[in-house]
């Protein structure tokens, strides 16, 4: 035994970024004390009656303390040695999860030992990051140097989320979806997340608006194509530091746009609105090709290739969507929130709106809450938690749960900056990944900007796996970040 | 180590682009929370009473938009424990027409937090259910001497037809595991049971609506909550259209009569069920209201088993309605072909084995041998597959291969009937035999009944109309299903994909017209119908519970099917004695409207006949 390590545990405590423990702390107690208002009945019992959700959730809350303490008395090299190892038995775990699940409410994904039922998905996160730290950690692993290495990295996301769908739990697969921030965070090309955000909104855009027309054109694809004139110009601009591109493309942009609202608008001539609007863009698109080769600034050419991969995605929606069933197309629509369902997942969002809204600048008080007090909202104590904050503690606390998920997600970034080892700073980012996207969905949700997709607020919705899924998370951040130090 | 600073730049962008999530977030709280006047604030903070508004359940249509199950009124009577004042009990007792003790023992029940996990003393609870509109009315002009009671009305189920009791399923009342299990109920909801009622639950119920009142601090009623503005309406449970037609299915069940077994047609371009009947069946309508427990449980008693829906739970030996299956399988594995005769001496004999047969022609090729059921030509055939080791290696992977292409066609497996508690009948595999006559000790001859439908081999009579479905598609099927459409919105997924069994489609054009056959000149002449052309498939199967179950499969017309039945009698002797005749009628009567003339003696037959079973196995 080397000196130093006999009073491992103290150094540990005393390198410990308490700060973010600090914040995980007001997490779980905010969160226990939001399910106990959740659930709360006029003559309930007590927050730490174990009959009720908010004393089961403190009984979990007690047990993820003793693992943080456990994650931080083990010793940090053991989870870059064991990285691969855990991310297999987890493979493992959600393999025969389906296999062993009992059938709760359509999914396979809890795994019962006696009294407690444990869903491996929430275990997987962490189990994953580590996979995927150690791969990037490997010596002279440089995700740009050959494609494999990108092959690599994808399989380690991809194949939990294969194993998860199986269970039949899309929320939970998609949060892995996260994890492509770390690989941009590590050298993949920010146009690939451009270009995946681009395609989700010419899709929702083009599903959305299909039933009305501008010009002949169906009004989601005249958007696309309006998009797609914006993207150039701004792109143009960003790429060749030229303003006077973009000035000329704004006013060629315009004065076409102009005219054309004269001829279809107050002259009332049909105007073939698909062939002109991309004429125009190919003009455009044109000029802009042309520019690049004068300023002999090649960079440029993305700028069309932009949009010209808007156009074209554009068209494969529209074809996609032209050869589905009637009732196919509506089942996307509905799962895309684009469809009000007001019976089925419109009338959640809907009542969960009324009850945030109704809780104006501070709330009704702790307990007060009336729209989730009479059970409107379901789910409310689970992936709805928030709404319980929103009615009872008002726009404050609102603010005040957002400032908090803002401080750990920033907090996590600034950890994982600040770390030596490539692999603690990828795992660093992993979780600082989920955890936005959690916050993200779940709030977005929530207030009705995004679909509905059932994943849990970490830290404050009910549920044990969640919470300790979550903690192991960040507390083996916490346990590397304390030994960044000793090992330099 | 190294840094990468163009990299590390990317966490301003990630950092960034949270900051902007964020800040869209707190602007729509801000909109939603403290601009939008809709959402209002209330500094009340009174005691509320939420009374529960239920939505009107979903109602059914059968597939011609006839109404089958709709929607009546119900009472019950609840109280909010905390507000209940001392009343005159005798009074009260007098009015709804119990004894003391009965009221004595409903508010213990009531306490009980075992029977009814969600009590609260602040809370409405049932007390007494369903009231006759005498008790609701002589109730209702009482009330105001009974503070702290009110009245809830509901909503039970009624019926138009005396049929189709297993496939409508009834509502009842909701049980601890239901709540336990389902947010959605609270104690004193009703919950479907059995049939569409069951399996579509989560459509016909709709959502719950909610009245609030204001108490005030002695609990009395002051009003409506802001004038109702944080109401909810309910929104009605979405209908049901069936693809059962009622008229076909109450005349299937009338010709069903006396008899145990079942019926099951399908249209088979959508695998639509057109009547799904198991007999004997009972009226649906004696599982509605107060006397629904008593009569459950009569049902529930009888030796007969009603509630027991033979169509998609009982599993039959299918006898020869199974043999278009084995030539379909000997044509894909190219063990025969379409001229290739087997010799039938009055059964199969071979190794010290008999398997009997009756008289026709000898040798014969495979259509003949359907037309007239020959058991010795699918013994033959399966023996050659079965022993052919040249190539599978082994009668066990011989026989695995020949499973496999059963289990594509739907036998051995649920095939995902839209009905609660469908079986899959029973389809061994090489190690069921291996362990049963131990590995590698047995080949065709050991198990050579399976070849005809016997032996091991059991099916649900859904099963067998499903095969019949399929070979009158030439090769395709739809999942069985007894929904067509849910209102406003769509079926639930897969279940009206197209499946392909593993067998080449043109191999069925031969199996049909084998079948075809079969009633132009073979065991099921019966069938044929005046102008319709008729195929079918007769099936008389052997069982150790007594005399032979009488089966008969057929599809018409001929050319493009557009009905597909399966009858199944239990111990009624030959396929063309019972099924032949009740899987033909019911195929005329749906193509026809009517029932010909020169037909209607066999009608006549077989609505008056009834067989006798004896005493019933035990379970």
């Amino acid at each position: 035994m080397l000196p130093q390590e006999r009073n491992s545990l103290a150094r540990t405590l005393r390198n410990v970024d308490w700060l973010t423990v600090a914040i995980y702390l007001l997490m779980v107690v905010a969160g226990a004390i939001s399910i106990y208002a959740a659930s709360y009945d006029f003559d309930d019992a007590s927050i730490f009656s174990f009959d009720e959700f908010s004393g089961k959730q403190l009984r979990w809350i007690g047990l993820s303390m003793a693992i943080a303490f456990v994650l931080l008395l083990v010793d940090a090299r053991m989870y870059e040695t064991y990285a691969y190892p855990i991310y297999l038995f987890m493979l493992v775990l959600l393999a025969i999860t389906p296999l062993v699940a009992p059938d709760i409410k359509g999914s396979h994904s809890w795994i019962v030992l006696g009294p407690v039922s444990l869903q491996p998905a929430e275990f997987a996160k962490f189990a994953t990051a580590l996979a995927l730290a150690k791969l990037f950690s490997g010596y002279h692993f440089a995700l740009n140097a050959k494609l494999s290495n990108y092959a690599r990295a994808v399989s380690i996301i991809i194949v939990p989320v294969v194993l998860i769908l199986a269970q039949n739990e899309t929320g939970s697969a998609l949060t892995f979806m996260a994890l492509f921030f770390v690989l941009y965070r590590e050298g993949m090309s920010g146009l690939i997340l451009f270009a995946a955000l681009l395609s989700v909104v010419i899709f929702v855009v083009v599903a959305k608006f299909a039933d009305t027309a501008v010009m002949g054109v169906p009004t989601g694809e005249f958007a696309v194509l309006v998009i797609a004139e914006v993207m150039l110009a701004v792109m143009a601009v960003v790429y060749s530091k030229r303003f006077e591109i973009a000035r000329n493309l704004v006013l060629w942009f315009a004065g076409t746009g102009l005219v054309l609202w004269l001829i279809a608008g107050p002259c009332g001539v049909a105007v073939p609105g698909m062939p002109v609007m991309l004429g125009i863009l190919g003009v455009a698109a044109v000029y802009v090709a042309f520019e690049s080769v004068r300023y002999r600034v090649p960079a440029v050419l993305i700028a069309v290739g932009a949009a010209m991969y808007a156009v074209v995605f554009m068209f494969c929606v529209h074809v996609a969507f032209d050869h589905l069933q009637p009732h196919q197309q509506m089942r996307i629509k509905v799962v895309l929130g684009i469809e009000q369902d007001l019976r089925g997942a419109g009338y959640n969002v809907n009542q969960s709106k009324i009850a945030i809204g109704s809780g104006g600048l501070t709330g009704k008080g702790f307990l007060n809450g009336t729209q989730t007090k009479l059970k409107y909202v379901p789910e409310q104590h689970t992936d709805f938690i928030f709404c319980t904050i929103g009615e009872e503690e008002g726009f404050v606390g609102s603010v005040a749960v957002t400032a908090l998920f803002l401080a750990l997600i920033l907090r996590t970034i600034t950890i994982a900056e600040r770390q030596p080892s490539t692999f603690s700073r990828v795992y660093a980012y992993c979780v600082a990944s989920y955890f936005i996207f959690h916050f993200c969905i779940n709030i977005g949700m929530v207030i009705g900007l995004c679909p509905v997709i059932g994943i849990p607020l970490p830290f404050f919705s009910y549920g044990g796996s969640s919470l300790w899924g979550f903690t192991i998370l960040l507390f083996i951040m916490l346990r590397l970040d304390a030994a960044r130090r000793g090992r330099g | 180590m190294r840094k990468d600073y163009n990299l590390e730049k990317r966490k301003y962008i990630i950092g960034g682009f949270i900051l902007l999530i964020a800040l869209v977030y707190l602007v729509r709280l801000f909109d939603l929370q403290i601009n939008d006047s809709k959402y209002k604030q209330s500094a009340d903070s009174n005691a509320f009473l939420k009374k529960t508004v239920y939505p009107s359940r979903g109602l059914i249509y059968d597939r011609n938009g006839e109404l089958v199950v709709y929607n009546q009124p119900a009472y019950d009577v609840m109280l909010i424990p905390r507000d209940v004042q001392p009343f005159d009990t005798l009074d009260f007792c007098a009015t709804l027409n119990i004894t003391p003790e009965q009221l004595r023992r409903r508010f213990a029940d009531m306490r009980d937090k075992r029977l009814n996990p969600g009590y609260s003393s602040y809370t409405p609870q049932k007390l007494i259910t369903q009231l006759s509109s005498q008790d609701y009315g002589r109730l209702q002009e009482k009330l105001y001497r009974f503070p702290g009671f009110f009245i809830q009305k509901r909503i039970l189920r009624q019926y138009n037809h005396a049929s189709a009791a297993n496939v409508l399923g009834n509502i009842r009342e909701v049980n601890a595991n239901d709540i336990e299990n389902d947010e959605y109920y609270a104690p004193g909801d009703y919950t479907g049971d059995l049939g569409v009622e069951k399996s579509y639950e989560s459509y016909l119920r709709g959502h719950k609506g909610v009245e609030i009142l204001i108490r005030d601090a002695r609990g009395r009623i002051q009003g409506r909550f802001e004038d109702g503005a944080r109401d909810v309406a309910p929104i009605g449970g979405r209908d049901l259209r069936l693809s059962i037609d009622i008229g076909l299915q109450e005349y299937a069940e009338s010709l069903m009569v006396g008899k145990r077994g079942a019926v099951v047609a399908i249209e088979p371009e959508t695998g639509e069920i057109l009547c799904l009947v198991s007999s004997p069946t009972y009226d649906p309508r004696l599982l509605v209201g107060r006397q629904r427990g008593e009569n459950y449980r009569k049902l529930v008693a009888d030796e007969a088993w009603p509630l027991y829906d033979r169509a998609y739970m009982a599993a039959y030996p299918p006898g020869s309605t199974f043999k278009p299956t084995q030539g379909l399988i000997f044509l894909q594995e190219d063990i025969i072909n379409l001229n290739t005769t087997y010799p039938c001496y009055h059964g199969y004999i071979n190794g010290g084995l008999r398997v009997g047969c009756h008289s026709h022609g000898s040798p014969l090729p495979l259509k003949p041998a359907l037309q007239t059921s020959c058991n010795a030509f699918f013994c033959w055939g399966f023996k050659a597959m079965i022993d052919r080791r040249s190539k599978y290696g082994s009668s066990a992977k011989a026989f695995e291969v020949w499973k496999n292409h059963l289990v594509s066609m739907g036998y051995g497996y649920k095939l995902g009937l839209d009905l609660p508690g469908e079986k899959r009948g029973f389809l061994p595999n090489a190690k069921f035999y291996d362990k049963f006559y131990s590995e590698g000790r047995w080949s065709a001859n050991t198990i050579i009944s399976v070849a005809i439908g016997q032996g091991e081999i059991l099916a649900t009579p859904l099963q067998i109309a499903n095969l019949c479905a399929t070979i009158a598609n030439r090769g395709w099927f739809i999942t069985p299903h007894v929904v067509k459409e849910i209102q406003d919105t769509v079926m639930p997924a897969g279940l009206l994909d197209v499946r392909r069994p593993t067998i080449d489609s043109h191999w069925y054009d031969d199996i049909a017209e084998g079948m075809r056959m079969a009633v132009t000149g073979g065991t099921c002449r019966r069938a044929a119908l005046r102008d319709i052309a008729v195929a079918g498939k007769t099936g008389t199967a052997q069982n150790p519970h007594g005399k032979d179950h009488s089966a008969f499969m057929g599809f018409a017309p001929y050319e493009k099917p557009r009905i597909a039945v399966a009858a199944y009698i239990e111990n009624a002797g030959f396929g063309a004695t019972y099924g032949v005749p009740i899987g033909s009628l019911v195929m005329e009567k749906y193509l026809t409207g009517s029932i010909a003339p020169e037909r209607k003696a066999m009608e006549e037959q077989m609505l008056n006949s009834s067989l006798v079973y004896a005493a019933p196995r035990k379970k």
